[in-house]
C-alpha cells in the first residue's frame, strides 16, 4: 500500500490547522479533523496493530465504530485511554498513540513468531492443553502474550462525568439521510426531537457518498436539515453514541467532547424511538484477507472524500454488491489504477469511467507479508495491488432493536438479518431497516417511521441513485488457506469448521468455543459470516443457526460515565454531626460508624486516649455527642397499640414522661434493634433506635403503619436530623447539669432513672432523658440541632471545675461493655433471639400480638443448644481476647465451634480485659472455663455474667 | 431501568422504588398459628412467571402500594394505593 494525502479536497479536515502526534514513537502529521487512522493512512503507515492471538500484522480496516484491527492506547495530557479505535479517535496535537499487543511496536513485534505455529493452536487449544493440573497455573503467562491494550494503573480521573436526564417525544439514533429526514419531519410537526449520531458531524453516508437531495448537494441539505430541526426546538448531538436500550425504552447515550472534558452520560426517556443507525460493511472471505492494505471499500471512499487520503495507487476493488462501484469510480478519479472484481456476472450497475471490470470472479487469496502485494483470482489470474478495497455486503445495525427484544427476520435477497415484528415505541428506518437501498427508499422508510405520510415535506433524491443489488458471499467450507472471519479475535473459517466437527454447532457454543464475536468490536464485521459458514457446514440455513444475544454497550463506554459523581467521598456520603466543627477544634479523630462520621477519640494517640477517656468517665463526669441516636416520633390515636405491636416488650403500660428499654424483632424472631422508647404523652412516643438503624427502623415502622394500622391511626416522623443529643454521664453529671440552669428539677424524686423532663436552655426548649448507656448516672439532653454547639460549649465550661472529660465512641464502647450492654449486630447475629440475651419475660408472659412472636416458639427457638450472651474473663495479667475468636470443643478429635467473642476490650477501671460473647448454653454455664481459639492460638476463658462492673446498678443513682 | 407509576407521585424510575413482597401474603396472628402456616407466611413465595401482584414502596414519598405487572415483559398493568381497611383485619 502506498497511501497518500491528496493536494486538495477532504471535507472533514482543516488544512490550516496542522496536527502532529506520535504513533509507536514515530512522528505522524495530519490536520485538524483527521482521525488517528486517517492520519496514519496519509503517512502510509500500513501495520497499526498486532492481532490478539497470533500477533499477525494488521492494518486499518474501517473508518468507524466497527473497526476490528486498529486499536491503540492513547496518552493525552492526563491519562492513557486503552483500546480506543484509531478510526474514531480524533488526532490531537501532541498525543501519543501506541499499538496494542505488540512489543516493542506493531511494525516489528517480537511475538510475531507465534503465527508460524498457528496450525498447532486452533480454537480452544489452550483450554484443551492446559487443563492439568490447573488452567489457572498457566493463565497468567498466556494472557501476557495474548491481549489488547494495557490499563494505566496511575490513571487519574479528570473529574466527574456529567450525567443528564432528558425526556422527548422522539429520539432518532443516527443522523444519516433517514435519521435526518425522520427528525426533521417530526420536529416540524411539533414534536420535541433529539437526534444523535456517533460521528463528529451529522450526515452519515451523505458525508462521503455523492448524492443530490431536493435539487441540492447533500452537504447543503444536511446543513439546512440540522438548522430546521434546531429551529423547531430539536437537539442534535454529534459524537454521541446510543450504546444501549433498556427497560421501558430508556436509552443510554455517551457523548464525547473534543476539549478534554470527561464524557457525558445521557439517560433519555423518549416516547418513541427511530433507529436509523445505518449498516456496516462486511469483509469478503478469501485466504489472507487480513493483510494490512485490505480494507472496507466504503472506508476507502470515506478516507478519500472526508480526509483527502488516497488509500493506494494500484487498487483492487472486490465486491458482491452495487455499493463498491462508486468507490471504484472515485478512486480512479483520484488517480489510482483501479480493477473492480465483481463476483456477479449480470445485472451489474453502470461501470464508472477509468475502471477495469472483471465480472463473475472472486478473489481466492491475497499475497504479501507486512502489507498486501496482490491477489489471485479464482481462475488463477494474478493481479498486483497495493490496496484491496472489499465490500462483502452490508449488515444492518440493529443492535438497539435487538436489545429492545426485537426479533429479526432473515432476508435472502439482502443477505442480512432485518428487523422483524415491530417493537412497541420503536421504528427502524433507512439502511438499518432494509440494508443498503436507494436513497429515495431510505427517505420513504423515514417518513413511515415517524408515521408521516410521504408528502412534499419528505426529501427526494434528485441525483443519480446507487441501487442495492447484492449476492451472498459467505465463506465456503473447506476453502484453502487461512480465511479470517473475526479479525479481532483471530477466528478463521477453519476454527468454525473445527467447532462444527466437535459438535459445538449451537450458535452460543460456536461463540464460546471459537470466541467468534467476543472481542471488543462484538463481531460487528464478522458474526454473520461465521453464522453462514456454520450453517453451510451443518446443512442449515442462517436463520436456523440463529444469532447470539445483542447486549449493551454497542461500543465501549468509559466506566467514568456510569460512575458520574458517585465516586470517592460521594460514593456513599457519610452523615455528619451538627457540631462536627466543635469536635474538630477539640482534636477529635473521626471515623465512620454505621454511615455516621463520629469522633472515635480525642487526641492523636488512639490507645492512650481511649483508655484515658474510659477511665476518667467513671471518675467524675463525661461529655458525649449522641446526636446520631434515632429520634422517630410515633403519634396518633393508635400510637400505643402500634408500639405494643412493634416492640417485643409491652410498651402501652409506660406512663407519659417515662422511658423503657426494649427490643424490636424481625418477623423471624431475631433481634433487629434495641433502644429506649420515650412516652411524651398519651398518644406520642419517641423511638430512640440505634444510630445505624434509623433508616431501616423508620422504614419498618412505616411498613407496619400502612399495612396494619392505617394512615389516620398513626403518624410517624423521623426527627433524627432535627435534634442534637448531648450526653452527660458520670457520678458528677447532675452537678454539671445543675450549673446549666435548664429550668427543670434534677431531683431524683422528680427526675428518676428512666424518666424525662422538659426544660429550657437559654431561649430553646430541651428534653432531658435520664437514661444510661454507661451504667453511670446519665442525662441525654436533646436540643434543636442548630443550637447544639452553644450548649456543648456551656457544658464544657461547667465541666472544667469537675475535671469533665469528652469521650469518643471507642471509650463509650468500653463503658457499655463493662456493663454488659449490647450493640445489636455486634453482640448479636442473624440468629439471636431476645431470650438468648436473657430477656425472657415478654416471650413467656405477653398475651398480645407483636412482630416476630410466633417465631419465638419454633423448634429452633426453643432448642436447648442456643448461643447465649455471656461475659468472658481471662486469667490475671493476660491480654484481651481477640474479637471473633471462637469458643471450641473437641468431639471425637474434631474441633467444633460453640460460639464466639463479640466484643473485647481492656477495661481501665477494672484494670483487666473484659469480653462479651455468644456461647452455646452460655447462660447456664457461668463459672465454666472453655477453650478459645484464634488464628491457631489457643487460650482459656471463664464464662461469666455479661455485666462485669457494678452488677447491682448502684451507680445509676450514685 | 424500568418505569413504575407511584399512585401518589406518578411515573418514576425504578431506582426510587423498593420491593416490598408478594401482595396478599396476609400475616397470620396468634400464638396457635401452625408452624407450617407461619413458615409459609415467612418464607414461601410463588415467584410466578408472567402476571404478578406485588407490594412496592416508593422510597422518596414513603408510600406502599400494590403493583400488578408482568415479570417477563416488565409491563406494568396497574398500581393502586394500599387499602388499609383491607389489610387491617
Amino acid at each position: 500500500m502506498t497511501a497518500m494525502r491528496l493536494a486538495s479536497g477532504g471535507s472533514a479536515i482543516d488544512r490550516a490547522r496542522p496536527v502532529t502526534f506520535s504513533f509507536d514513537g514515530r512522528t505522524v502529521s495530519g490536520f485538524a479533523g483527521d482521525t488517528i487512522a486517517s492520519a496514519l493512512l496519509a503517512n502510509d503507515v500500513a501495520v497499526v496493530a498486532r492481532s490478539f492471538k497470533y500477533h499477525r500484522p494488521r492494518g486499518i480496516w474501517g473508518a468507524g465504530v466497527e473497526e476490528p484491527n486498529a486499536l491503540v492506547d492513547v496518552s493525552g495530557s492526563v491519562a492513557v485511554t486503552p483500546n480506543t479505535r484509531a478510526t474514531t479517535e480524533p488526532a490531537v496535537e501532541g498525543m501519543a498513540a501506541r499499538s496494542v499487543n505488540a512489543q516493542p511496536n506493531a511494525a516489528s513485534d517480537r511475538n510475531a513468531f507465534i503465527d508460524r505455529f498457528a496450525r498447532f493452536i486452533p480454537a480452544a487449544f489452550y483450554y484443551k492443553t492446559f487443563m492439568w493440573p490447573d488452567w489457572h497455573l498457566f493463565e497468567p503467562r498466556i494472557r501476557a502474550v495474548a491481549g489488547l491494550g494495557a490499563v494505566d494503573r496511575d490513571w487519574q480521573s479528570p473529574g466527574p462525568a456529567d450525567q443528564l436526564n432528558r425526556h422527548c417525544d422522539l429520539l432518532v439514533v443516527g443522523a444519516g439521510p433517514a435519521g435526518l429526514a425522520a427528525a426533521r419531519l417530526a420536529a416540524t410537526a411539533g414534536q420535541s426531537v433529539m437526534l444523535v449520531d456517533d460521528q463528529p458531524a451529522p450526515g452519515g453516508s451523505l458525508r462521503h457518498r455523492a448524492s443530490e437531495i431536493d435539487g441540492k448537494p447533500a452537504s447543503l441539505w444536511i446543513d439546512e436539515t440540522v438548522a430546521a430541526i434546531a429551529q423547531h426546538g430539536g437537539l442534535v448531538l454529534s459524537s454521541t453514541t446510543a450504546f444501549g436500550i433498556y427497560d421501558h425504552n430508556l436509552v443510554g447515550l455517551n457523548q464525547r467532547h473534543g476539549d478534554g472534558r470527561p464524557d457525558t452520560l445521557w439517560r433519555v426517556r423518549p416516547r418513541r424511538i427511530v433507529l436509523a443507525a445505518g449498516a456496516i460493511e462486511r469483509p469478503l472471505p478469501f485466504a489472507n484477507n487480513d493483510l494490512p492494505g485490505i480494507m472496507s471499500a466504503d472506508a476507502a471512499l470515506s478516507y478519500l472524500r472526508r480526509h483527502a487520503v488516497l488509500v493506494g495507487k494500484r487498487v483492487v476493488v472486490a465486491t458482491n454488491n452495487d455499493s463498491a462501484y462508486e468507490v471504484a469510480g472515485a478512486l480512479a478519479g483520484a488517480g489510482a489504477d483501479v480493477t473492480l472484481i465483481d463476483m456477479r456476472k449480470d445485472a451489474l450497475p453502470r461501470l464508472p469511467g477509468g475502471v477495469r471490470l472483471v465480472a463473475g470472479r472472486l478473489i481466492a487469496s491475497a499475497r504479501g507479508k507486512m502489507r498486501v502485494e496482490g491477489v489471485t483470482l479464482d481462475d488463477g489470474t494474478l493481479l498486483d495491488a497495493d490496496c484491496v478495497a472489499v465490500s462483502g455486503g452490508w449488515t444492518p445495525t440493529i443492535h438497539l432493536f435487538c436489545q429492545a427484544r426485537g426479533k429479526l427476520a432473515w432476508s435472502e435477497q439482502r443477505a442480512a438479518f432485518l428487523p422483524g415484528d415491530p417493537v412497541e415505541g420503536i421504528a427502524v428506518a433507512g439502511a438499518a431497516a432494509t440494508g443498503i437501498v436507494p436513497l429515495s427508499e431510505a427517505f420513504e422508510s423515514a417518513a413511515s417511521a415517524v408515521a408521516a405520510d410521504a408528502n412534499e415535506a419528505t426529501p427526494r433524491s434528485t441525483g443519480a441513485e446507487a441501487t442495492g443489488g447484492v449476492m451472498a458471499a459467505w465463506p465456503i467450507p473447506g476453502a484453502k488457506g487461512r480465511v479470517w472471519i473475526d479479525y479481532q479475535n483471530d477466528v478463521t473459517a477453519k476454527d468454525v469448521e473445527l467447532a462444527a466437527r466437535e459438535n459445538f454447532i449451537s450458535v452460543e457454543h460456536l461463540k464460546r468455543y471459537t470466541t467468534l464475536g467476543m472481542a471488543t468490536d462484538q463481531g460487528k464485521t464478522s458474526n454473520l459470516a461465521g453464522l453462514a459458514l456454520m450453517g453451510a457446514v451443518t446443512g442449515r440455513t442462517v436463520p436456523e443457526v440463529g444469532t447470539t444475544t445483542y447486549r449493551p454497550p454497542f461500543t465501549p463506554v468509559p466506566l467514568a460515565s456510569f460512575v458520574g459523581v458517585r465516586t470517592g467521598e460521594l460514593m456513599s456520603p457519610v452523615r455528619r454531626l451538627p457540631i462536627e466543627n466543635a469536635h474538630r477544634q477539640q482534636g477529635a479523630v473521626f471515623q465512620e460508624y454505621g454511615g455516621w462520621l463520629r469522633p472515635a477519640h480525642y487526641g492523636a494517640d488512639a490507645d492512650r486516649a481511649i483508655q484515658d477517656e474510659a477511665r476518667r468517665a467513671r471518675q467524675s463526669v463525661a461529655l458525649f455527642d449522641g446526636s446520631t441516636l434515632g429520634k422517630i416520633e410515633v403519634m396518633g390515636p393508635k400510637a400505643a397499640e402500634f408500639v405494643d405491636f412493634i416492640y417485643y416488650n409491652t410498651m402501652s403500660t409506660l406512663k407519659p414522661g417515662r422511658c423503657r428499654y426494649g427490643f424490636m424483632l424481625s418477623e423471624n424472631g431475631v433481634v433487629f434493634d434495641d433502644g429506649i422508647l420515650v412516652r411524651l404523652g398519651v398518644n406520642r412516643f419517641v423511638v430512640s433506635c440505634s444510630s445505624s438503624h434509623v433508616a431501616s427502623v423508620h422504614a419498618r415502622l412505616e411498613e407496619w403503619r400502612q399495612d396494619r394500622f392505617g394512615r389516620d391511626a398513626v403518624y410517624i416522623h423521623n426527627a433524627t436530623a432535627e435534634m442534637a443529643t448531648l450526653t452527660v454521664s458520670g457520678p458528677n453529671s447532675r452537678t454539671l447539669l445543675s450549673a446549666l440552669d435548664l429550668g427543670l428539677s434534677l431531683d431524683d424524686a422528680e427526675l428518676p432513672h428512666m424518666a424525662i423532663g422538659e426544660g429550657r436552655f437559654e431561649q430553646d426548649p430541651v428534653r432531658v432523658a435520664r437514661v444510661s448507656f454507661t451504667g453511670d448516672r446519665s442525662y441525654e439532653v436533646s436540643i434543636r440541632a442548630d443550637r447544639a454547639e452553644r450548649l456543648w460549649a456551656r457544658m464544657h465550661e461547667a465541666g472544667k471545675a469537675l475535671d469533665a472529660v469528652t469521650i469518643g465512641l471507642e471509650a463509650l464502647m468500653i463503658l457499655r461493655a463493662e456493663k454488659g450492654y449490647i450493640v445489636i449486630g455486634k453482640d448479636t447475629d442473624g440468629t439471636t433471639m431476645p431470650h438468648d440475651l436473657g430477656v425472657e419475660g415478654p416471650r413467656s408472659k405477653r398475651a398480645g400480638e407483636y412482630v416476630g412472636r410466633r417465631s419465638l416458639f419454633t423448634d429452633v427457638a426453643v432448642s436447648g443448644s442456643r448461643q447465649q450472651l455471656v461475659g468472658l474473663a481471662v486469667a490475671p495479667g493476660e491480654q484481651a481476647l481477640a474479637t471473633g475468636a471462637h469458643g471450641i470443643t473437641r468431639e471425637g478429635g474434631r474441633i467444633k465451634s460453640q460460639g464466639f467473642v463479640t466484643s473485647s476490650y481492656f477495661s481501665p477501671t477494672l484494670d483487666r480485659p473484659i469480653a462479651l460473647g455468644l456461647i452455646e448454653r452460655g447462660a447456664s454455664r457461668h463459672g465454666e472455663t472453655i477453650d478459645i481459639q484464634h488464628l491457631g492460638m489457643l487460650r482459656r476463658a471463664t464464662i461469666t455474667a455479661p455485666c462485669a462492673f457494678d452488677a447491682s446498678g448502684a451507680r445509676l443513682n450514685a | 431501568m424500568q418505569l413504575f407509576h407511584c399512585p401518589f407521585c406518578g411515573q418514576r424510575d425504578e431506582t426510587e422504588f423498593h420491593f416490598g413482597g408478594e401482595a396478599g401474603n396476609i400475616r397470620p396472628d396468634g400464638a396457635d398459628v401452625t408452624s407450617e402456616r407461619w413458615a409459609s407466611y415467612l418464607y414461601l413465595r410463588d415467584n410466578p412467571k408472567g402476571a404478578v401482584r406485588e407490594v412496592w414502596v416508593h422510597m422518596t414519598c414513603g408510600e406502599f402500594f400494590v403493583m400488578a405487572r408482568d415479570s417477563v415483559s416488565h409491563h406494568v398493568a396497574s398500581t393502586t394505593s394500599l387499602d388499609c381497611a383491607e389489610h387491617a383485619q
